[in-house]
């Protein structure tokens, strides 16, 4: 299988991540629950994880590293915690619903939420942060880059901007921790919201959220911690503030792994090889006769996600035949992203998103962009 | 792309719903399979079951032995 949907998950990891997981399985107790060599174990596992996670993002305190299940926890988390009823937040059409539902409750509880809107090629006018302000506007909420076309958001505009009104910074790194270079403390951003499993190449069932200090953010799930038993609210010291319950354990040690990786072959060095393969693949696609291909190539700073449709026909039923014909696997349909897409004017159509990962080849690529060739031209032949 | 037939198609609220439809089916040695939810039964995304179009009733009967938990029963051309 050639494997184009590592915006969804990376499929391929580094080998050692999965020997990692492996060894912990048959070795760790439960971090922070008992003094012996596998709680020990698991311990040392998970700070060294932290450790890594607040170096790679710029995070200025490895104990404000709170690991979470995925972004979207992370996103519900710094939501619901930082912002309530009478509070003005400002987003963009650009976000996933991991954003946006979290907003939309909000919204239902008594805040107010605008949204920067997307042109019709998805990209952002920045002075549609400035007209959405208001006296009580308490935070801009955004991602780093569009899961549907990989336009990245330019988050040291939006970080000055924040700065200048005295506003939270809460950003969605999903599709970029581990390929762009994030540095939330230079940035000015006030919280991250990462996943392991996607450019970070680690297990599903990692993420988390990094933090600046001074935040207080109220809890969205309470309960064991391993310390302070007897206290009848929980601990108010990050990271046990944000982590009640077990934490994987298992797939922290193989996000450790993945991050060692990272750090040994370098995130400019991964954004390089998964830019100029998708780069690739744009150049040889997007003058096809009946293919159209979303988003701003013209941008220096993209994720690695180029999103195209051919012709009217059903995304989906585009999908099914990469898959079936060439054994080529990419997302179709709408991508949990409604804004954009009706932004795009594919509410309806969907789109066929390709994304690719370090391990990813040119061969693959070349194939990826023949089968579009050929899927193309039937489709105009049709 | 390849030539268009009528199918079967058995639409759900959840991917569980479909994973449980899948697992019915091969038990029961009914043909089809999953694929991406087409447009032209809801604009979205998700998974659906996809059979010949003769296999309706046996799929309905098998959505109500199993108390399979599904949306929809579509004829579609595919």
């Amino acid at each position: 299988m050639i494997y184009l949907d590592n915006a969804a998950t990376t499929r391929t990891k580094p080998p050692a991540v999965s020997r990692a997981v492996l060894e912990a399985l048959s070795s760790y107790g439960n971090c922070g629950r008992g003094g012996h060599e596998g709680a020990l174990s698991a311990a040392r596992t998970i700070y060294e994880t932290r450790e890594k996670i607040a170096a790679l993002l710029g995070c200025p305190r490895v104990d404000h590293v709170c690991f979470t299940q995925n972004s979207t926890q992370a996103l519900n988390i710094a939501v619901s915690g930082l912002l309530g009823p009478g509070d003005h937040v400002i987003s963009t059409d650009l976000e996933h619903n991991s954003v946006l539902r979290p907003l939309y409750r909000l919204r239902e509880a008594g805040a107010a939420v605008d949204f920067v809107p997307a042109d019709r090629q998805g990209r952002l006018d920045y002075g549609g942060f400035e007209a959405l302000l208001r006296p009580e506007t308490k935070a801009v909420v955004c991602t780093h880059a569009s899961n549907l076309t990989g336009d990245t958001v330019d988050i040291d505009w939006v970080g000055r901007f924040a700065r200048e009104h005295g506003l939270l910074f809460i950003l969605d790194a999903s599709q970029t921790a581990g390929v762009l270079p994030i540095d939330m403390a230079a940035t000015g951003v006030s919280v991250v919201c990462f996943t392991g499993h996607k450019s970070l190449m680690g297990p599903q069932g990692t993420g988390g959220l990094c933090l600046r200090e001074g935040l207080e953010i109220r809890p969205f799930a309470v309960g064991g911690t391993g310390v302070r038993s007897y206290l009848e609210t929980q601990p108010a010291e990050y990271p046990t503030r944000l982590e009640a319950g077990t934490l994987n354990g298992h797939g922290l040690a193989g996000l450790n792994a993945a991050l060692d990786f990272l750090n040994e072959t370098g995130v400019d060095a991964i954004h390089a090889r998964e830019d100029a393969l998708a780069r690739r693949f744009y150049g040889a696609v997007r003058d096809l006769p009946g293919v159209t291909v979303y988003g701003d190539f013209s941008a220096p700073v993209r994720a690695p996600i180029v999103t195209l449709n051919i012709g009217n026909f059903d995304s989906a039923e585009v999908s099914d035949e990469l898959a079936e014909r060439f054994d080529i696997a990419t997302r179709p349909g709408a991508h949990c992203a409604p804004r954009l897409h009706r932004a795009l004017g594919t509410e309806d159509q969907g789109a066929v998103r390709f994304s690719w990962s370090y391990f990813n080849t040119e061969a693959e690529t070349d194939q990826a962009a023949e089968a579009v060739r050929i899927l193309a031209r039937e489709a105009e032949e049709a | 792309m390849r030539q268009r037939t009528e199918k079967c198609v058995v639409t759900f609220r959840t991917t569980a719903g479909a994973m449980a439809m899948e697992a019915a089916c091969k038990a029961g040695g009914l043909p089809g399979r999953l694929i991406p939810v087409p447009r032209s039964v809801t604009a979205g995304c998700g998974l659906c079951w996809a059979g010949p179009p003769d296999s309706r009733e046996a799929l309905e009967e098998l959505v109500i032995k199993k108390h399979l938990d599904v949306d929809g029963i579509y004829a579609i051309i595919l």
